[in-house]
């Protein structure tokens, strides 16, 4: 396994239950022990989710990225010791911060769900290599603000939904409900926000919406979904 | 060990601190466990039997006597390694006379966290830590005055530079002082470890011989005599002197020459064939490591491997024929029972119980949930503590099971086959590190360690409760290899692989086999080159399994470990290949000089062009009345950073067949340091008496060149200042060689690309490991041998090559490999068809495939090598690393702080749930 393969996830999962300081540690940059140099890539996500911690009111040094060999096991202990002592100097989460702890977990699990959008919205960037020196300013606060306050959702318009279940079988987070002449309704808990859906929906119909930074309306009630169709008898004898 | 009443200075720390006469050799020792040596009061008078009466499990026999065997076999490689120079011969080297004069062996030991004062530096003389420390370099090397060794000691120059980096991680205000001679950091990557030491504050080299003068009476500190050409001769004070010193051949090496029937050299090494490093004068006995001369681990290693490829080449007809299968029981399906999780803590003998508590690890562990059995065990690696885990697996119904001992690294497949034994799939097991991670790094918080060891313990639990069965993948192995490259290198390997049985495609780029040896006529040792490239040559032609492909090029190379498809383009034509193994040996290219005048002036040669002019016998030559060389041509510079390593042995074999031809030749070779490892020392000296002039030059003051008349001729003036002298010497030349760089070939970059392999900084091609793995490739089934991976002389190329043939024929000599079940899969349900799984992967092992629902990814198990990076890069979590899922993964997190603490589970989409 590759430090390549540490997940923003797993980062604000470990904040959200109450961890004080995460550190990542990585080979050497340059020395890939696979030939996918994935350390550059646990890099670039570890500068992501310190801009989004910023973003949040959380304190970026609550999370350390480094890069050594298995023989350095000398420097791993200066490392740990400073980062340790830099946490207990940071003292417990939310302190620095001057959030409640609650208020702070609120904060990341709200930013938790979002990491499928964040993927897809960063992907290609995600792939870059950092260039020293840049880490920083690898990602801005704008950037972040940008990308958190210009989230996308979709939803799909009762009027023109078909009730063809094209979307729904196509969607990757199982995220829309509906059957056989029931219209679709995008479950905004589940949805990844990913446009699958946006994209599968027949242009005939359009019956998706992409909404950008603002919410969607509210679901139509369970009760309201079977469909009518005007020329149903038409359809039924072609 | 607690009770024996024997303390006695501990020889595996150099008798720096005691042992018992009952003793574990050292902390990683194999197998770990205790022994009774010679100091036993018992053994000696008869006395004590204590350890006899408090040992439960009645493991000590006192009465055992060495017993005789008389082993049959076919082959024997001699690999008894080599003995540490003592500087105690030498009075004058103060060892043993002054205490704070140590060798860089006691040195090791104090450095390392095992050794006598668990990792602190002090003095023998007061126990407090140096803060200004010197080196010694060449004792006992590089002297022929009687006692000492006429070579160099090969490994000395890159151990101190080590010794130097760690002591600075001991104490960042340490004053490190190195007096050398020559600098030769000639390995790969060694100009830049070099240059890494050199960089260090409050290090000095200093280019001096050294030599101890007295000691101090109170302070013990130790006064050193050097010299430097500013300041002239100095004594300075030191609070402790390390002696670097080399190699000695092993103890006893007459008594093993006569034993064996081998002859030796006249330094005691073993004697081998010019053109086979690893054969000694006895057909049959093979020598590997140290023996064959002072080396460092790397080379050791390819030699271990190339006689192993030796003997493999004289058994092959019986391969196999004592080996066994193992038989395991059917394994049981607990997939859908809950889980139910033994955990078993070890002891680690003292390693880990002396500083975490076990029995309240136990018990705290039965406290977790899903776990219905936990024990400790005083070494769970042991045969009988294995015996125990498949007991309890199946009196108990365990269906996972956590071992909380040392890393995966060395005993997971011991434990993975333990649970095998047992009827379990191997994949239900987890190993939580509570000796590396934890006892060895906090041995001085027992009671925090103590916490650690519970915390990791927990996570492991957790995760192992997420656990699930996987399948191992057998793939059939084509038995035929690729060999790419027909230099030395790949015929060699070419013809070892053949000899035992494989079908071997060597392919070359060039119209002709031979590579860059077809310039190099004679070695320093004097052998001839061409012949012996013309016996290879006919060897590989005549060879029935060996198919030479010429004018050759790789268009396209697919496939994985045992299964490779290459498709070529050569004189005969476009051809597909298909083979289990490929091994590159592309070899390298020689730096075209743009300094020096050269291309200019056609007195200007490099030093390949030199010797052959030489063999030649070119009038140039032989009328020359002087011959300068420049030595470092191209590299040891900041656009190539590293010591083409073979140059300063060929301008020193050049500089030697020159005198041979006319001894009146006037002969100055202008280097930075010369690099004449090993035995080439001989020839340096050599060179020495036969009054060919060795200057030194800076690279900040490189020789300047220009054409010029002298009083009978026309000739190259080549002028430096002279560090000894203290002047500008100006030369008078009719031919200059430059010892121009070896660089890696133009077809690297391509090569590595196409068998997805890595190179180096240098754009050499980088192996998997530099010691554990050096010819192999971190993609399974590709090796490498010769220059391609960093320049050597021919001989070393033949360790190389053979050491590649050896490990290819592990994997060719198997009808099936395994391959990791902890690869990539996708659930189709979930991709979204996005790609960027795809693009992160660079093994190619991910594809998109059309279906009803779009375009979807799938893996090709096969090529994954389960790092996990397309799992991390998924918006969806479609595609996931099996044994590291993020539900896996997740759980240990969410276990890291105890269960009051945690939140409930984030109700994320990218869950596994």
């Amino acid at each position: 396994m590759c430090s390549g393969r540490v997940d923003l996830e797993f980062i604000l999962r470990a904040f959200a239950n109450g961890m004080d300081g995460v550190f990542i540690g990585g080979c050497r940059l340059g020395e890939c022990n696979y030939i996918t140099h994935g350390n550059y890539h646990a890099l670039n996500m570890a500068l992501l989710c310190k801009k989004i911690m910023e973003h949040i009111g959380l304190n970026p040094d609550r999370l350390r990225v480094e890069f050594m060999s298995a023989g350095d096991g000398i420097l791993f202990s200066e490392v740990a010791d400073e980062f340790s002592g830099q946490i207990r100097a940071l003292g417990p989460l939310g302190s620095t911060e001057g959030l409640s702890l609650d208020e702070l977990k609120q904060r990341i699990q709200e930013v938790s769900k979002l990491v499928p959008y964040i993927k897809i919205a960063k992907g290609e960037k995600l792939a870059l290599r950092p260039a020293k020196g840049d880490y920083d300013q690898f990602y801005t606060l704008d950037e972040i603000e940008e990308l958190l306050n210009e989230v996308i959702s979709y939803y799909i318009d009762p009027e023109k939904c078909q009730a063809c279940m094209t979307c729904a079988k196509r969607c990757p987070a199982e995220a829309i409900i509906g059957g056989k002449n029931l219209i679709h309704v995008i479950d905004q808990d589940k949805c990844i926000r990913c446009g699958t859906c946006f994209e599968a929906c027949p242009p005939r119909f359009s019956a998706v919406k992409k909404f950008t930074g603002e919410p969607v309306p509210p679901p139509i009630p369970e009760g309201k979904r079977t469909i009518v169709r005007k020329g149903k008898e038409k359809e039924g004898t072609s | 060990m607690e009770y024996c009443p024997v303390e006695y200075p501990d020889q595996f720390n150099q008798g720096i601190s005691n042992n018992k006469a009952v003793h574990i050799y050292f902390a990683q020792a194999i197998p770990l466990i205790a022994y009774i040596d010679e100091s036993c009061i018992y053994l000696k008078e008869k006395k004590c039997r204590i350890c006899e009466g408090v040992c439960k499990t009645g493991a000590i026999n006192l009465g055992e006597r060495p017993k005789k065997l008389e082993i049959k076999v076919a082959a024997i490689v001699l690999a008894p390694g080599y003995e540490v120079f003592d500087p105690k011969v030498k009075s004058e080297y103060g060892y043993g006379r002054l205490q704070n004069v140590v060798t860089s062996m006691d040195f090791e030991r104090l450095l390392c966290a095992t050794g006598p004062y668990e990792g602190e530096i002090l003095r023998a003389s007061d126990k407090k830590h140096p803060r200004k420390l010197a080196w010694i370099q060449c004792i006992g090397s590089r002297r022929v005055t009687p006692g000492d060794n006429s070579y160099c000691s090969a490994v000395c120059c890159t151990y101190t530079q080590k010794q130097v980096i760690l002591t600075k991680d001991h104490d960042a205000d340490a004053q490190c002082t190195i007096f050398h001679n020559d600098v030769r950091a000639y390995g790969k990557d060694f100009e830049r470890y070099y240059q890494r030491t050199e960089q260090l504050p409050g290090i000095r080299f200093i280019r001096s011989y050294a030599s101890i003068v007295r000691e101090v009476p109170d302070s013990k500190n130790v006064v050193v005599r050097y010299a430097t050409s500013d300041e002239g001769v100095k004594e300075e004070e030191f609070d402790m002197v390390v002696l670097s010193v080399g190699l000695n051949p092993p103890a006893d090496y007459l008594g093993l020459a006569d034993k064996f029937g081998i002859e030796l050299n006249q330094h005691g090494f073993c004697k081998q064939a010019p053109t086979n490093p690893m054969e000694t004068t006895r057909p049959g006995i093979f020598v590997s490591g140290a023996f064959q001369g002072p080396m460092d681990i790397p080379e050791s290693v390819f030699t271990a491997s190339a006689a192993g490829a030796q003997c493999g080449e004289l058994l092959d007809y019986r391969r196999g024929k004592l080996t066994k299968d193992r038989l395991y029981p059917p394994e049981k399906d607990v997939s859908q029972e809950e889980p139910r999780v033994g955990v078993f803590v070890c002891h680690c003998g003292a390693n880990i119980g002396r500083i975490v508590d076990v029995p309240s690890t136990v018990e705290y562990a039965l406290t977790l949930p899903n776990v219905v059995h936990a024990q400790e065990q005083l070494f769970s690696c042991a045969t009988n503590s294995a015996k125990e885990i498949t007991d309890m697996i199946k009196e108990k119904g365990l269906n996972r099971v956590v071992v909380a001992a040392c890393s995966p690294r060395t005993l997971e497949p011991l434990f993975r086959d333990t649970l095998r034994e047992a009827g379990l799939n191997q994949y239900y097991y987890d190993m939580a590190n509570i000796r590396e991670h934890c006892s060895w790094c906090h041995s001085k918080e027992k009671e925090e360690a103590t916490l650690k060891a519970k915390d990791i313990t927990r996570m492991s639990v957790a995760r192992s409760c997420h656990l699930e069965p996987l399948r191992e993948i057998n793939l059939p192995v084509n038995k035929a290899a690729l060999v790419v490259g027909g230099g030395i290198a790949g015929m060699t390997c070419a013809l070892s692989i053949a000899d035992q049985g494989h079908d071997v495609y060597l392919v070359e780029k060039d119209s002709e086999l031979g590579g860059i040896a077809r310039k190099i006529h004679h070695t320093l040792e004097g052998l001839d080159v061409q012949a012996y490239l013309r016996e290879l040559m006919r060897k590989v032609y005549s060879h029935a399994a060996i198919h030479v492909y010429t004018g050759a090029t790789i268009m396209e190379a697919t496939g994985y470990v045992g299964n490779f498809v290459t498709k070529i383009k050569s004189d005969r034509g476009v051809a597909e290949i298909a083979h289990g193994a490929a091994v590159i040996a592309v070899g390298v290219d020689v730096y075209k000089p743009t300094e020096y005048l050269y291309g200019q002036d056609d007195r200007v040669v490099t030093h390949l062009e030199l010797e052959e002019l030489i063999a030649k016998t070119d009038e140039r030559i032989a009328n020359a009345k002087s011959v300068v060389m420049i030595q470092c041509v191209g590299c040891r510079n900041e656009e190539r950073n590293y010591c083409s390593r073979i140059c300063c042995g060929e301008s020193v074999k050049n500089a030697l067949k020159l005198k041979e031809i006319n001894p009146q030749v006037d002969i100055y070779i202008l280097f930075r340091d010369m690099r004449t490892y090993g035995f080439r020392e001989d020839f340096y000296r050599e060179a020495s008496n036969q009054d060919i002039k060795f200057i030194r030059y800076e690279p900040e003051n490189a020789p300047k060149i220009e054409a010029a008349e002298a009083e009978d001729r026309p000739v190259l003036r080549v002028s430096l200042p002279d560090y000894i002298l203290g002047q500008e010497l100006a030369i008078d030349a009719d031919v200059v060689a430059l010892a121009a760089a070896v660089i890696p070939s133009p077809v690297n970059q391509e090569i590595s690309q196409l068998f997805k392999v890595s190179l180096g900084p240098d754009d050499f091609f980088k192996e998997s490991h530099v010691k554990l793995k050096p010819v192999e490739f971190a993609t399974q089934g590709i090796y490498l041998c010769g220059a391609a991976h960093y320049p050597k002389h021919i001989p070393e190329t033949i360790n190389q090559a053979y050491g590649a043939a050896g490990r290819a024929l592990t994997l060719l000599s198997h009808d099936i490999v395994t391959v990791s079940g902890s690869v990539c899969e996708v659930r189709e349900k979930k991709c979204m068809g996005c790609g960027a799984c795809i693009s992160a992967c660079t093994y190619g092992a991910i594809e998109f495939r059309d279906t009803k629902q779009g375009r979807k990814a799938v893996v090709n198990p096969v090529i994954c090598k389960g790092d996990g990076l397309c799992n991390a890069k998924c918006p969806t979590g479609a595609i996931y690393l099996k044994h590291f899922t993020d539900e896996e993964l997740l759980s240990q997190i969410d276990a890291a702080l105890p269960k009051q603490d945690s939140q409930p589970p984030l109700d994320a989409a990218v869950g596994d749930a």
